[in-house]
């Protein structure tokens, strides 16, 4: 980990990706504080204010609240959204995959059928039908890109796992007699959890804007909480007299994903240099 | 080969049964299917009479079958909203649908692999760098905002373009835009590191040596072996081009397959949505499977591998 940050501190694009990262996990930890107004408070009489008026730094929204505020607001959901379907479709896929390389045979076949079949499908597809059947809320958007999530990880976990258990250490752990779960979890898993973490940072990417994509359809977080994705499609309407409600939302977004891309970009050639972009 | 196509074509149906199994199974997900679909204020015998017209009260099983059994013919049943054949409605709309997606793949195509190729010819200078951290950057920019963006400047400030509907070629400009930047990204960085992997191999060094012109050596002996994996890929990335086409299709009003997917899901059509979805990886699949197939033939070492393993 202190290497990690070593090399880090070295390289410019990385760390510029990382402090915006941290400013944005600060921003939504402190939102309350930070924002300078209630992110729900109506003003009928200040709809649509340009940026500057009447002591909205970014002006208001077509009911009168102040898009800073809910943009500071917005940074939570979209945070919590991408962090937590990252663990439980990571946690999820990497296991099966692990399973899948490790234990060979008929598990093998059907947990990558599985894989195939879910990647099959355009993921946000699925996600905009099932999120219409169950209604729009968080816990729902949670499970429903947790769904959409596990695929790519099987996948690496599995070729990972295949290629760690021809090295001559795994044989002789097993030749030593040791439980597979010892194997799995001393042996196998700290060899193959540099790929999985890349893996994870561009899913990371993918779910802050499908989690977005989802708010903005109306399929997603209630339009009561302020989601970056749901500004940008309640300001789509008010382009022609309103330019600020619809884009600015849509840059603090397009910030996050871009320095996790750029961090996810730089751990994957930090890694290994080799691995392609898939 | 036989076996290797046999093999294919079985994955590709079993494929399809699965996603039409899940769109199906969808539909009881919610749990009942008619009080879903005409709303709570409607009576109890109404629903009843519902349930009984679409056939709910039977058996799931003996639906289920029904459904399986229309789907080679095409019958996906009937929308409830519009009361017309869902197979109709989407033949009717995936036209549109293919008109954007093929304009975003010619994009993708004719604007990816020359930035690519001119990135790894030229690794590591200036302009390297600048492309793939604009390819990085454009794979950042979500496409809803994106199309948002181009509607605010091209069609609201300058007035020079159509931001909705479909007719001329300007009408199809924006929204093959939008929907083909991530792409277009995702496959330049893709056609960058196979022309790196190619460029390092003996034959191009064999090339050199023998003093063929760079342009020659870049351009006919590494281009040709580096689109082999990107192939591959672009037929993949017809499966995010149709969930792009969702997005673009809804920001720029476009009459196609995707808007008529989201409009399903908003009436809570439950047929015309197991429809789109089944149609949809029907798509998909057989674009994957072309891409498979077709470069088998061109490339022989893909054949004899499969064959191989057993």
């Amino acid at each position: 980990m202190k290497a990690l940050w070593l090399s880090i501190r070295r390289s410019p694009v990385a760390l510029t990706a990382f402090i915006v990262l941290l400013g944005l996990v600060g921003v939504a930890l402190l939102a309350p504080v930070l924002a300078p107004m209630d992110p729900g408070a109506i003003d009928i009489r200040a709809r649509l204010s340009p940026p500057g008026e009447g002591g909205h730094i970014l002006g208001t929204d077509n009911v009168g609240r102040d898009v800073l505020s809910r943009i500071i607001h917005g940074a939570r959901i979209s945070l919590f959204v991408g962090v937590a379907t990252v663990l439980i479709g990571g946690i999820f896929g990497s296991v099966l995959g692990i399973v899948a390389g490790y234990f060979r045979g008929w598990v093998e076949t059907v947990i990558m059928r599985l894989v195939d079949i879910q990647l099959a499908f355009p993921s946000i597809l699925l996600a905009v039908a099932i999120m219409a059947l169950v209604g729009p809320s968080m816990m729902n958007v949670v499970v429903v890109l947790s769904i959409a999530t596990w695929a790519p990880f099987c996948r690496v976990a599995r070729g990972q796992t295949l290629s760690v258990c021809n090295q001559e250490y795994i044989t002789a752990a097993v030749s030593l007699g040791l439980s597979d779960t010892r194997i799995l979890w001393r042996h196998v898993l700290p060899n193959i959890i540099n790929p999985l973490i890349v893996v994870a940072s561009f899913a990371l990417a993918t779910n802050i804007i499908n989690e977005a994509s989802l708010s903005f359809l109306g399929v997603g977080v209630p339009p009561s909480t302020p989601t970056w994705g749901g500004m940008l499609g309640e300001g789509r309407n008010y382009l022609r007299i309103a330019w600020w409600v619809a884009t600015l939302p849509g840059i603090a977004l397009m910030l996050s994903v871009y320095s996790v891309n750029m961090l996810g970009d730089w751990l994957r050639d930090h890694y290994d240099p080799r691995l392609t972009d898939s | 080969m036989l076996r290797y196509v046999a093999k294919r074509l079985l994955m590709a149906v079993f494929i399809l049964w699965a996603v039409a199994t899940i769109a199906f199974a969808l539909t009881f997900l919610s749990g009942d299917p008619a009080t879903l679909m005409i709303g709570d204020h409607w009576t109890a015998e109404q629903i009843a009479a519902f349930r009984e017209a679409m056939g709910y009260d039977r058996p799931l099983l003996v639906q289920y079958g029904d459904y399986l059994a229309g789907l080679p013919r095409g019958d996906f049943g009937v929308s409830v909203r519009q009361q017309v054949p869902v197979m109709d409605l989407i033949l009717e709309r995936f036209p549109a649908t293919l008109e954007l997606t093929a304009a975003a793949l010619f994009l993708i195509v004719f604007v990816s692999i020359p930035i690519g190729v001119l990135s790894a010819v030229k690794r590591n200078t200036l302009a390297d760098r600048v492309a793939m951290s604009g390819a990085l950057f454009a794979q950042s920019v979500p496409t809803f905002w994106l199309g948002i963006m181009l509607i605010l400047v091209f069609g609201v400030w300058l007035r020079w373009l159509p931001v909705s509907g479909q007719g001329t070629i300007l009408h199809l400009l924006l929204p093959a835009i939008t929907l083909a930047t991530f792409s277009t990204a995702r496959i330049a960085r893709l056609v960058r590191s196979s022309m790196l992997d190619v460029l390092g191999q003996d034959y191009i060094r064999t090339a050199r040596a023998k003093g063929l012109p760079n342009w020659r050596i870049h351009y006919v002996h590494a281009l040709r072996n580096a689109l082999i994996p990107v192939i591959t890929i672009l037929g993949i990335e017809v499966g995010s081009l149709l969930g792009g086409a969702l997005i673009t299709e809804t920001v720029f009003a476009w009459p196609g397959i995707g808007r008529l997917t989201l409009q399903a899901i908003q009436a809570r059509d439950l047929p015309l949505v197991q429809g789109v979805i089944t149609f949809g990886a029907l798509v998909f699949v057989l674009v994957n499977l072309l891409v498979d197939l077709s470069y088998s033939l061109i490339d022989p070492r893909i054949r004899s591998e499969e064959g191989g393993k057993r």
